[in-house]
């Protein structure tokens, strides 16, 4: 028999995170993420967990410093908007170094922009959003199903590297249905007791924690900040995640995440139907970015086409993997509206000739 | 005959010497937050959450857990640290920059939520660590780097009572506003404090002491003359005594 259910993607994002062993979520509302705050509402109390609506985003990721500061999994999510306003929290969070996870369902910006989906939160997702040289481990669930494992995967990979993780979604993800089997994803890391580093266990461990991100000394901001990039450089060599489809015999390689992803796997197979010769290359970690499979593109590829829901924002990373060696286009749909199968089924079809 | 020791660092205070300037009373307050500690026996179960402001620096000199908060968020922190661990007691430590101005938010709502933590709150009536400029608890024609006139309320409007605008909300256990300025307040001070975390303890919700402060400094006066000018300008607007007690 089959465990699979029937859920709406925001429930399911927050019910892989209860089945992960969250028990603390702090959020406020905005479109088109709701469920997930309502869900929690009703489904934490069950756990022991505790759901708090905080007054602000900028209240709620300063909820989560403290709450991820005590070494329990903690969550926060938000539209993009809402981002905006935890950037300068996140920026804390990562400074003190403590585990948290959030998603953000993206919405078409800039400003207030509209509650329908777009991925233009790509760059404030991983080259920085709040100040500071930090870095937000990124994944770009492609499906429910795969969102609800990224979740699961997120938790644990925020307590090994003491690092929040971001799931960056998009608003077709939050409120589309699907079947969903919740599997148990769990990291084989070791990952360290937050005995050894949170904060209410100064009796046992003989000493107080400190959860700060001050440092007035220049030299040793300097040490703190190499010691950050040595984490980041370590996520860059054993967290890249990318899917990668015909790439092997393709005259044309679409790089898309997400749900435009998805929609391109449907032109792609119309493509191949005609005859075309289409592959895909899907990353799932975003930061860090998988530059290599754009670096070693096979010497057949004479095109890249980057698909996005925004007006070109990975289309950089893409670059960077490729670099130079073919070129790189853009079709892009933004504010809320989708690329369509048909759409860049054309878009490749002009780069073939 | 017999040493008989009879003053003595907290042991909830680390031995080190505080960066504050002369005649600055933050090291009053964090002595009598220190003893409070130690009396009431759970340092090694509290968590306290240092400001952005002079206090930003609290970590280094309370000897318990610590959080040092972003600017104005400490409630917030508090909050998170709180709901997680309630046997732990969490308390904030916030100057009038922090707490009434770009926190005011957090404040407001962590004490209507009744959150069961515990606020410090040092009101000097101006910003210290970046100079000396206006706070929203500068008092009417009090000159500053950013009101080098006099505080006009037509610009700037008055200086806000905090203790008495949070003693409004139904949630709050324990408000009450305080001094530092002479013995005899250090002293009922200290038992305001003392209140405050045990309301916390109690389970009886949020709990705030406002403690009037000075800034020598900033106020361009000498230590001895910025305790008279609290005195004569600082207490008669905002008056000491209890505006809500636990039930």
């Amino acid at each position: 028999m089959s465990n699979r259910v029937l859920m709406k993607g925001n429930e399911a994002f927050a019910e892989a995170a209860v089945q992960a062993g969250c028990k603390y979520f702090f959020g406020y509302p905005i479109t088109p993420q709701n469920e997930i705050p309502e869900y929690m509402s009703k489904r934490l109390p069950e756990v022991g967990g505790v759901y708090l609506q905080a007054e602000s985003e900028v209240a709620g990721i300063n909820m989560i410093f403290g709450a991820a500061g005590t070494g329990f999994r903690t969550l926060i999510s938000s539209s993009s908007p809402g981002i905006s306003l935890m950037s300068e929290g996140i920026s804390y969070i990562t400074a003190a170094e403590l585990p948290c996870v959030i998603i953000n369902v993206m919405r078409g910006g800039p400003g207030l922009g509209g509650i329908l989906p777009a991925q233009s939160d790509y760059f404030q997702a991983t080259k920085g959003g709040g100040h500071g040289d930090y870095r937000l481990l990124t994944l770009a669930p492609g499906t429910l199903q795969e969102a609800t494992e990224f979740i699961m995967m997120a938790f644990d990979l925020a307590e090994y590297y003491r690092n929040p993780v971001m799931i960056l979604a998009d608003g077709f993800m939050g409120q589309m249905m699907e079947a969903i089997e919740f599997k148990k994803v769990k990291l084989n890391y070791d990952i360290p007791d937050p005995k050894e580093w949170a904060i209410g266990y100064m009796a046992e461990r003989g000493k107080r924690a400190l959860i700060k991100s001050l440092s007035l000394d220049p030299e040793m901001l300097e040490k703190h900040n190499q010691k950050l990039q040595e984490k980041y450089r370590r996520m860059e060599e054993k967290e890249v995640r990318y899917e990668s489809v015909g790439v092997e015999d393709a005259d044309v390689v679409i790089a898309a995440y997400g749900t435009t992803a998805r929609i391109a796997k449907s032109s792609i197979k119309k493509l191949r139907d005609q005859g075309m010769k289409v592959g895909l290359i899907r990353p799932q970690s975003l930061y860090p970015f998988p530059y290599k499979p754009f670096n070693d593109l096979p010497d057949g590829v004479k095109h890249v086409l980057v698909v996005e829901m925004s007006c070109g924002q990975m289309i950089e990373d893409v670059k960077l993997g490729v670099q130079g060696k073919v070129p790189v286009s853009f079709y892009g749909r933004c504010g809320g509206m989708a690329p369509s199968v048909e759409e860049i089924e054309e878009a490749a079809k002009k780069l073939l000739g | 005959m017999a040493e008989v020791k009879i003053f003595e660092r907290p042991k909830s205070m680390t031995d080190v010497s505080t960066h504050y300037c002369p005649g600055c009373t933050h090291g009053i307050v964090h002595r009598l937050v220190a003893e409070v500690i130690d009396e009431l026996g759970i340092q090694e179960k509290t968590a306290g959450v240092a400001p952005v402001g002079c206090a930003v620096l609290l970590y280094n000199y309370i000897n318990t857990d610590m959080y040092e908060a972003a600017h104005g968020r400490a409630p917030a922190v508090a909050t998170g640290c709180k709901r997680v661990r309630p046997d732990l007691t969490v308390f904030t430590y916030q100057g009038d920059g922090d707490l009434a101005s770009i926190g005011a938010a957090e404040i407001v709502h962590a004490a209507n939520r009744g959150e069961n933590i515990t606020v410090i709150f040092i009101n000097n009536a101006i910003y210290g660590m970046t100079g000396g400029q206006m706070a929203p608890t500068t008092l009417l024609k009090q000159r500053t780097t950013t009101c080098p006139f006099g505080r006009d309320p037509k610009a700037n409007g008055y200086p806000i009572r905090v203790a008495e605008m949070l003693a409004t909300l139904e949630a709050p256990g324990y408000i009450a506003r305080v001094t530092v300025a002479r013995p005899k307040y250090v002293i009922k001070a200290k038992e305001a404090i003392k209140k405050a975390f045990q309301t916390q303890i109690d389970g009886k919700g949020f709990s705030l002491v406002e403690v009037l402060s000075t800034c020598p400094t900033n106020w361009g006066m000498r230590p001895t003359e910025a305790l008279k000018w609290l005195e004569e300008n600082m207490i008669p607007y905002y008056p000491l005594g209890e505006f809500k007690l636990p039930n």
